[in-house]
């Protein structure tokens, strides 16, 4: 056993964002092991106050690029909430499949371009092309898949352009639509090739497991990713009105982002918890990946977490060819030229609740008469999963104290991706308290 | 510049988008790595180097650390470039400049807004150091970003587009948003984007930053046919140029 150990791993890289991890062991005894998130604070919920209700979507897009379209959709369902729009089937349907696409790219880029080096023992994917070429292909397509499918709908992959509280600016072009669905049918064989390459490198993935709660939304005909009430693996269905108190956060010393718990000191959000949640609604080819991996409702491994998500990215792609399916069949519902929807403005208060690629996010506004935001809150999956990764670390590290300093650091470094971690997104999570001017 | 360029990209404060409209680039990205040698990219990358010759730099300043940061890489580098608007501007965190910071920290932070560090302001790195090439954008446009670094590896001097996005909107032959009764910050925006976002059938938000002096360089005519002038629009309208409007506001009373 290595009787000192001094690992400060600062800028994690391979995540979005800046976080720190920090282990100091001193005669064998662990005298710090902490995750600490370091990101500048972005101050988006003041930022919001003052806004008009054409812009709070616009400017909330800009917390994350890499999930852009989820900011983008929570941020209307508030203001939609809020003001008591109704959105069109066609326009949901068009609102669901941005997202799908978003969440496709999403865990794409984590598991081919951020998580996959460290399976192959390499320090980024571009020297993975060496040794595996058609998969690193695959990836590639795939990404590029969902970042077509997202600008098809969305005008563009990073920051929509077309999507406005109500409905959007421009319809996608069918015969692009078309197309993409083509391209969704034969991205099968490069899911087998990725699923095949994370399947023979799977026992590089720690078996490492420590119960958790599991928290997602959950619907009753769906695997919920657009809408749905909140589900807790603890203790069940719970109303999104609650949110504040279910994500109960708290400061603590070592972050700019806070901490969050429920049921007990932490919970988890993302992938795996949707999987664990929801599993029963997966698609057949969705299910095929998991049992290919023996991944099964109630794991509570966190670094699996990457494997739920390439079950995801199966779930995503059947979903969607389904959704443009039902889009296409008699085509879709005509709209003039930079259309506007109709919109009531009136004060109110609305919460917009999501599963976006890392998990559940909220937003929840309060407009007043003239369509000026007065209050904003934000709670970013992310954020909610700070706690779970700090408890993990602290079971995890006492029982790998044997190995080398640099196997330490790299086994936490490796747990700190699988949870995909969304950093700049996190630290603009507390909530506002509006102060009279 | 050495044949195979050394280059190195940094996030500051911001979404990171900048970054990954480069790994946006897809199967392109591969042929970018056969012409530069890309030696840090933290959010893509866990090798890192301080031996570079283009350092690409996305997100505003926003902390003393920041500034520190800021100072080591322009050290290192021969050329920085500001990738996206929050480095080239201030961007959408400029929003905030606007407000009062004690109101700001306490709205997001409460009781516990004493432990967070930052600077009143969130500013573009040119208020730190010296910068050699701006791409704006929020995004940048991935093919405006391979244009600067092609140019770069060539040696070609920088320049940025100073006509407003009203030109490239009339040879796009769009509908122009003031004609449908919405306001546009085209007449007083950095053209270059195709003027996209009204190709896709809203308006522009000014996410390029002004043109160079706007009560010069603005498309007047469209302006003063709805009865407004360069001033009152750069004036009301906040999302991108919370740090650009004071800033210019100083430069042209100088001139």
């Amino acid at each position: 056993m290595s009787e000192t150990i001094d690992i400060e791993s600062e800028y994690v890289t391979r995540v979005e964002g800046h976080g720190n991890i920090v282990v100091n062991v001193a005669d064998g005894e662990v005298e710090t092991c902490e995750w600490q998130v370091v990101e500048s604070p972005r101050f988006f919920e003041s930022m919001l106050v003052g806004r008009d209700w054409t812009e709070a979507h616009h400017v909330t897009a800009r917390i994350c690029a890499i999930c852009s379209i989820s900011h983008t959709t929570a941020s209307l369902k508030a203001t939609e909430a809020a003001m008591g729009v109704d959105l069109s089937a066609q326009d949901e349907r068009l609102r669901k499949l941005a997202l799908y696409a978003e969440t496709l790219q999403s865990h794409v880029l984590h598991l081919g371009y951020l998580a996959l080096p460290d399976l192959v023992g390499k320090q980024s994917v571009l020297p993975i092309l060496d040794s595996h070429e058609a998969e690193v292909e695959a990836v590639v397509r795939l990404h590029r898949l969902g970042n077509d499918l997202t600008e098809a709908i969305a005008g563009r992959s990073v920051h929509a352009q077309r999507h406005l509280p109500g409905g959007f600016s421009k319809l996608p072009d069918e015969d692009e639509l078309d197309a993409l669905r083509t391209r969704l049918e034969s991205a099968w064989s490069d899911v087998e090739l990725v699923a095949d390459l994370l399947v023979e490198l799977s026992d590089e993935l720690p078996d490492f497991e420590r119960e958790t709660e599991f928290i997602s939304l959950t619907h009753p005909d769906e695997y919920a990713f657009y809408d749905g009430t909140l589900y807790s693996s603890d203790t069940g269905e719970l109303d999104v009105e609650d949110y504040r108190e279910i994500v109960d956060e708290v400061v603590v010393e070592q972050s700019t982002a806070k901490f969050t718990s429920h049921a007990r000191e932490s919970y988890m959000v993302g992938a795996l918890a949707r999987l664990n949640n929801n599993f029963e609604q997966l698609g057949p080819m969705a299910k095929a990946v998991a049992d290919r991996f023996g991944l099964e409702p109630g794991s509570h491994n966190p670094y699996l977490n990457n494997v739920a998500q390439l079950v995801e990215i199966a779930h995503l792609i059947e979903t969607s060819i389904v959704e443009l399916d039902t889009l296409l069949d008699g085509g879709l519902d005509p709209q003039p030229d930079y259309h506007t929807p109709d919109v009531e403005v009136e004060a109110g208060t609305g919460i917009g609740a999501v599963e976006v690629p890392r998990g559940v996010l909220f937003h929840e506004y309060t407009y007043d008469e003239d369509g000026e935001i007065t209050d904003a809150n934000c709670v970013i999956p992310t954020n909610q999963n700070h706690a779970n990764i700090q408890q993990d670390m602290e079971e995890l590290v006492p029982t790998i104290l044997d190995r080398p300093e640099d196997e330490i650091e790299l086994t936490l470094e490796m747990l700190v991706r699988a949870y995909d971690p969304c950093i700049s997104c996190s630290t603009h999570y507390l909530d506002v308290e509006f102060v009279d001017e | 510049m050495t044949e195979r360029p050394r280059v190195a990209f940094f996030d500051f404060t911001g979404c990171e988008g900048d970054q990954l409209q480069v790994v946006n680039l897809e199967e392109r990205l591969f042929d970018l790595v056969e012409v530069v040698e890309v030696v840090s990219f933290r959010e893509a990358m866990s090798e890192h180097s301080d031996d570079y010759e283009i350092a690409f730099i996305e997100g505003s300043v926003v902390t003393a650390h920041d500034e520190e940061r800021l100072a080591g890489i322009r050290e290192n580098a021969d050329v920085v470039v500001a990738l996206g608007s929050c480095a080239a501007f201030g961007g959408i965190n400029a929003i905030r400049n606007d407000q009062d910071f004690e109101t700001v920290t306490e709205r997001v932070y409460g009781d516990d807004a004493d432990m967070i560090e930052a600077n009143p302001e969130a500013r573009p790195i040119e208020s730190v150091v010296e910068v050699d090439a701006t791409i704006p954008g929020c995004p940048i446009d991935r093919e405006e970003f391979v244009q600067v670094v092609t140019g770069l590896i060539r040696g070609v001097e920088p320049t940025l587009p100073n006509h407003p996005v009203c030109v490239e909107c009339k040879l796009e032959e769009n509908e122009c948003a003031f004609h449908r009764d919405e306001i546009c910050l085209g007449p007083v925006t950095r053209g270059g984007c195709g003027a996209d976002c009204v190709g896709e059938g809203t308006h522009c938000w000014g996410c390029r930053g002004m043109v160079d002096t706007p009560s010069e360089d603005a498309y007047t005519a469209v302006l003063e046919e709805h009865g407004l002038d360069a001033e009152e629009i750069v004036e009301q309208y906040q999302l991108y140029w919370g740090w650009q409007r004071p800033e210019r506001a100083t430069q042209e009373e100088a001139q």
